[in-house]
C-alpha cells in the first residue's frame, strides 16, 4: 500500500513512532500486566475484593457515574446556551469552560476544598443548611463534576454548530413546539456526541486523583477513593497490592475506550 | 453581528409562524442556569485562588513565591516540561507524518495506543515506572548496582512528565494532516525538492498553528500535573518537588496563603494557556485550509 505513495519517511516515521511508544507507554503497562500475573490468584482476590477496596469502588464508580450524569445534563446546557443565545463575555466564557483541562489537578482541589468548606465562600452558605461537602463523599463528587466539566460541552457544541436549521424549521411547519423540536428532532442527533462526552467525563472521573484527595476527607469506608488506595498501598511498600488494584482500574479503562470508540464510530455513522 | 444563519432562522421562523427560537424568557432562564452552574463549579474557585494567595497582602505572597524550596520547585517543573515537551513534540511531528500520509492496516489500532496515556489514571501512570524502575522493579536491582535513580529523583519525573502528555501533539497533528491531505507535499516532490524541503517549505507551513496548539496544552499539562509526579517523586522538599507538589506540602502544613500564593502561579498559567489556545483556534479557523 505504501508502495503507491511517492512521498518518503514512511519508514523512519512509523518506525520511530513505534519505538518511542513502546519505549514510554507500552513496555512500563505491560511491565504493571505481567506483575499483576505474576499475583497469585488467592493473592489477586484477597486484595481487590477486601471490603475497604470493595467500599472505595462503590464511591468511585458511584460518584463518578453521578458527576457525569450531572455534567452530561448541564454540559447539553451549557452547550446550547453558547451556541443559540447571545450575552455579554460570552467568549470569554466559553474560553473558560475549558478551565478544568488547564488548571492544575492540585490547584482545583486546594480551591474547592476552602471554598467548599465550612468558612469558604460557599460553604458558608451550605453548611447552615445542613449540607456538608467539604470532606464528604458530596465534595468527591463536586470535584469530579468539576474536572469533568469540559467534556460533554466540547463534544456537543460542534454538533449543535453544524446543525442545519431546515429540520428545526420542518418541525415548527409541521406544527412542533420547541420542546417538542427539541426533544425529537435535535434531541437524536445530540445523542451520540452526548454520550461519548458522557464516557469521557466517568472515565477522567475514576482515575482522578489529584482534585479530589484534598476534598475527599480521605476516611477509609466512607471517603477514600481508589487511587488513593493505590498510592497507600504504596507508601507501604505493599507493590503486589498496588499493583492488583491497578490492574482492575486499567481493565476499567480499557473497556471504557472501547466503548469511547465504539460511541464514536455510531456518531460518525449518524452524521453521515 | 448577525450572521447569515440567524438571520436566515429569524426569516424562516416569521414566515412560519412560529419562532425558531425560545422565547425570551426560556432563554434567559436557560442562560442563567448555565452560568449559575459554571459559576459554582468553576469561576468561584478560580476567583478564590487569588483570592487566598493575596489574603495577607503582597508581601507575604511575595515571599512566599520568592522562598528557595518554592523556587527549587519552579526550577524542576521548568526541567521537567523543558525535556517532556520537545520530546513529545518530535515524536508528534513524526507520528502524524507516519500515520497521516500514508496507509497501512493497524492504523487506528496505532492511533488507539498513542491515546492511551489520556485514559490511565495518573496514579497508574506513575505506579508503571516504579514497577519498572524502582527497587523491587523489574531493572531496580541492575540500577542499584550501578547506583543509578530513577525513582525518588528527577529522571523518574521526567518519564512520569513525558507519559501524561504523550499524546498532545500527536493527537492535534494527525487528524489536522488526515484533512489537508497529501497532494501539496506530491506537488513539491514532483517539482524537484527533496523530502526535508518538501517538509519545511510545504508541511510545516500548512500545520505551525496545529503544532502550537498541541504544544501549549502539552507544556500546561508538563507544568501542572500532579498524581503521576507525585508517585515517582518521594516528595523531597527542595530536591524533587514540582510545583504542584509543593502546593500539597504548603497545604498540609495549613500554611495557606504560601500555597495558594504558589497555586497563584499555576492558575495564572492556565489563563495564558487558555488565552494562548483561544488565540491559536481563532487562527486556526482564519486559514484557509
Amino acid at each position: 500500500m505504501k508502495r503507491h505513495s511517492v512521498l518518503p519517511g514512511f519508514g523512519p516515521t512509523l518506525g520511530y513512532t513505534v519505538f518511542y511508544l513502546s519505549l514510554i507507554v507500552l513496555i512500563p503497562l505491560s511491565a504493571l500486566v505481567f506483575k499483576s500475573v505474576g499475583l497469585s490468584w488467592g493473592e489477586f482476590w484477597s486484595t481487590v475484593a477486601a471490603p475497604r477496596v470493595a467500599a472505595s469502588y462503590r464511591l468511585t464508580f458511584g460518584a463518578a457515574l453521578l458527576a457525569a450524569a450531572i455534567n452530561a445534563l448541564f454540559g447539553v446546557l451549557t452547550a446550547w446556551v453558547l451556541v443559540r443565545y447571545r450575552f455579554p463575555g460570552k467568549r470569554v466564557i466559553d474560553a473558560l469552560v475549558d478551565l478544568p483541562f488547564a488548571l492544575p489537578t492540585a490547584v482545583a482541589g486546594i480551591t474547592l476544598a476552602s471554598v467548599y468548606s465550612g468558612n469558604g465562600w460557599l460553604g458558608r452558605y451550605l453548611e447552615p443548611l445542613g449540607i456538608k461537602v467539604a470532606y464528604t463523599p458530596l465534595g468527591i463528587l463536586v470535584a469530579m463534576i468539576f474536572i469533568g466539566l469540559p467534556f460533554v460541552v466540547r463534544t456537543v457544541q460542534p454538533v449543535l454548530e453544524e446543525l442545519e436549521s431546515e429540520l428545526e424549521e420542518a418541525a415548527a411547519c409541521l406544527g412542533s413546539n420547541r420542546w417538542q423540536t427539541f426533544r425529537r428532532v435535535l434531541f437524536p442527533t445530540l445523542l451520540p456526541p452526548l454520550l461519548t462526552g458522557f464516557a469521557l467525563a466517568f472515565a477522567r472521573a475514576v482515575g482522578e486523583y489529584g482534585s479530589i484527595i484534598f476534598i475527599a476527607g480521605n476516611m477509609p469506608m466512607v471517603s477514600e477513593i481508589t487511587p488513593l488506595l493505590i498510592i497507600t498501598n504504596l507508601e507501604q511498600y505493599d507493590y503486589a497490592g498496588a499493583t492488583a488494584i491497578a490492574s482492575v482500574m486499567l481493565g476499567v479503562s480499557f473497556i471504557l475506550i472501547l466503548a469511547v470508540n465504539l460511541l464514536q464510530r455510531w456518531s460518525r455513522r449518524y452524521a453521515e | 453581528m448577525q450572521t447569515d444563519k440567524t438571520l436566515d432562522r429569524n426569516v424562516a421562523g416569521r414566515t412560519a409562524g412560529r419562532g425558531l427560537t425560545e422565547p425570551a424568557p426560556v432563554r434567559w432562564g436557560l442562560t442563567i442556569v448555565a452560568l449559575l452552574f459554571l459559576g459554582l463549579f468553576l469561576f468561584v474557585p478560580l476567583a478564590s485562588v487569588f483570592a487566598q494567595a493575596l489574603e495577607k497582602g503582597w508581601g507575604a505572597y511575595l515571599e512566599a513565591i520568592r522562598e528557595p524550596d518554592a523556587l527549587s520547585s519552579v526550577r524542576l517543573t521548568l526541567i521537567a516540561a523543558a525535556v517532556s515537551v520537545p520530546l513529545n513534540l518530535l515524536f508528534g511531528v513524526a507520528a502524524a507524518w507516519g500515520i497521516a500520509k500514508f496507509d497501512f492496516p493497524g492504523k487506528s489500532i496505532l492511533i488507539t495506543l498513542i491515546d492511551l496515556p489520556f485514559s490511565v489514571s495518573p496514579v497508574i501512570s506513575g505506579l508503571i515506572y516504579v514497577l519498572m524502575f524502582g527497587l523491587q522493579g523489574w531493572l531496580g536491582p541492575w540500577l542499584d548496582s550501578h547506583n543509578i535513580k530513577i525513582i525518588f529523583a528527577v529522571p523518574g519525573i521526567i518519564l512520569a512528565t513525558i507519559f501524561v502528555t504523550f499524546p498532545f501533539v500527536a493527537r492535534e497533528l494527525i487528524p489536522l494532516m488526515q484533512a489537508q491531505g497529501k497532494e501539496e507535499e506530491e506537488a513539491a516532490l514532483v517539482l524537484g525538492a527533496n523530502g526535508l524541503q518538501t517538509f519545511l517549505r510545504v508541511t510545516l507551513p500548512n500545520i505551525r498553528w496545529g503544532i502550537l496548539y498541541g504544544v501549549i496544552l502539552c507544556n500546561a499539562r508538563a507544568m501542572g500535573e500532579f498524581g503521576a509526579v507525585s508517585v515517582v517523586s518521594g516528595h523531597i522538599r527542595g530536591a524533587t518537588n514540582t510545583i504542584p507538589l509543593h502546593v500539597e506540602i504548603l497545604y498540609n502544613e495549613y500554611n495557606y496563603v504560601a500555597a495558594f500564593a504558589v497555586a497563584s502561579l499555576l492558575a495564572l498559567l492556565a489563563l495564558v494557556t487558555l488565552a494562548a489556545k483561544s488565540l491559536v483556534e481563532w487562527r486556526m479557523r482564519g486559514e484557509p485550509m
